[in-house]
């Protein structure tokens, strides 16, 4: 063992904590509901469930916001449209799956495409009866997009603010585009009224619980994808590129290249988190590309603490759990709020949640010389005194 | 990352290359031949075009006229950064930039010569040589206790030296070094200078350096700009004879 392969996942302390949490919560949530007794003060309402569930596939989003911001320095504030783009995918292939049952009774059209007379499916809309074709297209759509957008922007050594902003820019775009009816995707209503899911009903309990426990699956798993990518010498230029970006290219790395790759994967994983999400609130709509839900990204992952992977999920997962409280509590401030813990955590948390507790550790245990970093290396714990043979 | 066995004529040779921005001449007409194995120094006051130079040389900058070459046939204007890197050359900055996030041995592995595709890196596995290659380069500049350390945590001078180790794990045939010996204590410039001359012969080094002492000590052929423009050549000796040179810059 040496650097490069390193312990890179025996040394992730924070990654085995969370990976154990959320497999904890992955089994125990479908049991508190489905076998806890719904009189016993164990029991967790199906609401809970398909609540939690959201909040994974969020966490997964903040995952993959992390991993280009975090580690490649790309501050996307438009990721919300990947997201978007998988949970119309999945939305599309629930659409086909209510046949017959839509309101019109026509097992040729969605309703939507009925009330606009429209005769004939679109050509875009063709393959997705299928589910294995519309999960292809829950990668690839996002792919395709930050591909292109990528590619454009990267070879034109377009960064910083001006990437951020070319970036809301597209999801603006694509949210105006997504409200015209004409575009085939249900105007400003969206994608709803599905029925089932590989015919299995979204009314029922088990099917709730299935999709919390594959947003469970999804996230433990995207986890570890973005670490074994962070911890590899490709993570290393990635932070390379973020801390310095003209000298990586006078070393020889091609850093265009490696951008995209980076921003292609993370679209992927938001596109996932898209198709998890949409069959637990039942609906997608264009509101999904607005750029405020871009920005409450961001918001989550410095809240958490960026460049850590971990600090992105918990940053996700507590951000959200404000909100639902905000919201139903007092919904008038919610804005206010998520606004003023954007700016507390940029002044007094520049390494968010994550940031704190790593700080009161060293504190315990009077280590007095804690090493003031911008950010986080990547992986600065595993030892380099072994070769490998 | 060689291009070629045979040996060159000319490591590199700019003929005739002029950079202006806006109308400003940073460099003006410049020529500068460097052979195989040669080391050589360019002094000269501030503001004379070395730095440019440099960013000529590497893609950094396009001229707007004259011709730059690399061994005798590749013409240099035609490639961006990460390219002329790939064809064998290698830049050490004025500032020293080494991945402050990094540990010395990251920052060395990364530099190291080897495949720098996306999909080879995201793969990659150090082997028992690369591992050795390290440890001979971190006991060269003198870092072997700090190997593990955060680049961030090195004095200036061991950043300088850090990114000299880089520059030669990268196993360019030509190095340009801006300013290494900026600073450094006289007895790391006098290290530095040794270090420098052991490189070359079997590469080509391009130094540029405001101190005296430390071009007395490469005892090279030194090249003198000033306003973008070749004033002297020569010996240090030579140089430090000619008239302009002294009006210019040695005099002051
Ligand atoms: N990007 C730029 N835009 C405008 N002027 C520039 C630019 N880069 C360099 N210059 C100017 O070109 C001239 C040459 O600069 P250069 O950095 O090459 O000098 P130098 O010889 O390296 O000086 P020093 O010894 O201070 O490092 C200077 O007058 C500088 O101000
Ligand atoms: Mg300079």
């Amino acid at each position: 063992m040496n650097i490069t392969q390193g312990h890179w996942w025996r040394s992730d302390r924070g990654g085995q904590w969370l990976i154990t949490v959320i497999a904890v919560v992955t089994v125990m949530v479908p049991v508190l509901n489905l076998v806890v007794p719904e009189d016993s003060v164990f029991h967790l309402s199906t609401y809970a469930v398909s609540l939690l569930g959201k909040y994974l596939c969020y966490a997964l989003l903040a995952l993959a916001v992390d991993l280009i911001w975090g580690y490649a320095g790309i501050l996307s504030l438009g990721h919300g449209a990947f997201f978007a783009l998988g949970g119309y995918a999945i939305g599309m292939y629930m659409m086909r799956q209510i046949g017959e049952r839509g309101v019109y009774g026509n097992a040729d059209l969605p309703d939507f495409m009925v009330f606009l007379n429209w005769s004939e499916l679109p050509w875009y809309w063709l393959g997705f009866d299928n589910f294995s074709f519309a999960l292809l297209m829950v990668l690839v759509a996002p792919a395709i997009l930050a591909f292109v957008f990528g590619w454009l922007a990267f070879r034109s050594r377009v960064t910083g603010v001006y990437f951020s902003i070319i970036s809301q820019a597209l999801t603006y775009a694509l949210m105006l585009a997504f409200f015209r009816n004409d575009m085939g995707f249900g105007g400003n209503n969206g994608l709803t009224d599905f029925k089932d899911l590989l015919g299995y009903s979204l009314q029922l309990d088990s099917t709730k619980n299935a999709l919390f426990v594959c947003s469970g699956l999804a996230l433990i798993g995207g986890y570890i994808l973005c670490r074994y990518v962070v911890s590899s010498k490709l993570g290393r230029v990635l932070v390379s590129i973020r801390d310095a970006e003209s000298r990586t290219r006078f070393v020889g790395y091609r850093v265009e290249h490696y951008k995209l790759f980076v921003f292609v994967l993370s679209a992927m994983l938001a596109g996932i988190a898209g198709a998890l999400y949409v069959p637990q609130v039942g609906i997608i709509n264009p509101g999904e590309f607005s750029p405020i839900n871009s920005i409450e990204i961001i918001i989550w992952v410095a809240v958490g603490g960026r460049g850590y992977l971990f600090g992105a999920v918990i940053g996700a997962v507590l951000v959200n759990y404000g909100k639902t409280y905000f919201t139903g509590a007092f919904p008038e401030i919610w804005l206010f709020f998520l606004g003023g813990l954007f700016v507390v955590s940029t002044l007094f948390l520049p390494q968010g949640v994550v940031g704190l507790v790593k700080k009161r550790t060293i504190k315990r245990q009077g280590d007095g010389h804690a090493k003031k970093e911008a950010l986080p290396e990547t992986d600065g714990h595993t030892s380099s005194k072994e070769v490998s043979s | 990352m060689s291009v070629g066995v045979h040996i060159p004529t000319n490591m590199l040779y700019l003929d005739n290359v002029t950079v202006s921005f806006d109308g400003f001449k940073a460099l003006n007409a410049l020529s500068l031949v460097v052979a195989p194995g040669e080391l050589r120094a360019i002094i000269g006051p501030n503001g004379a075009g070395k730095t440019t130079m440099m960013d000529v040389i590497t893609g950094k900058l396009r001229p707007d006229s004259g011709t730059v070459f690399f061994r005798d046939s590749i013409d240099l204007t035609q490639f961006d950064e990460a390219d002329v890197a790939n064809l064998g050359i290698g830049r050490k900055f004025q500032k020293p930039t080494v991945i402050e996030s990094l540990t010395v041995e990251q920052n060395l592995d990364l530099a190291m010569a080897g495949n720098r595709g996306v999909f080879k890196t995201l793969f990659f596995k150090q082997s028992t040589e690369q591992y050795e290659r390290i440890s001979e380069i971190v006991s060269l500049i003198g870092l072997i206790e700090k190997r593990s350390d955060i680049a961030g945590s090195l004095s200036h001078g061991q950043k300088q030296w850090l990114e000299i180790g880089m520059l030669i794990i990268q196993e360019p045939e030509l190095l340009l070094v801006d300013e290494p010996a900026a600073g450094m204590t006289d007895q790391e410039t006098e290290l530095t200078a040794q270090l420098l001359k052991d490189i070359s012969g079997e590469r080509s080094v391009v130094v540029v350096e405001h101190d005296m002492e430390f071009i007395k000590a490469l005892d090279c052929h030194v090249t003198v700009l000033h306003e973008g423009h070749q004033l002297a050549e020569g010996s240090l000796a030579h140089v430090q004879q000619d008239e302009r040179v002294i009006e210019v810059y040695l005099g002051r």
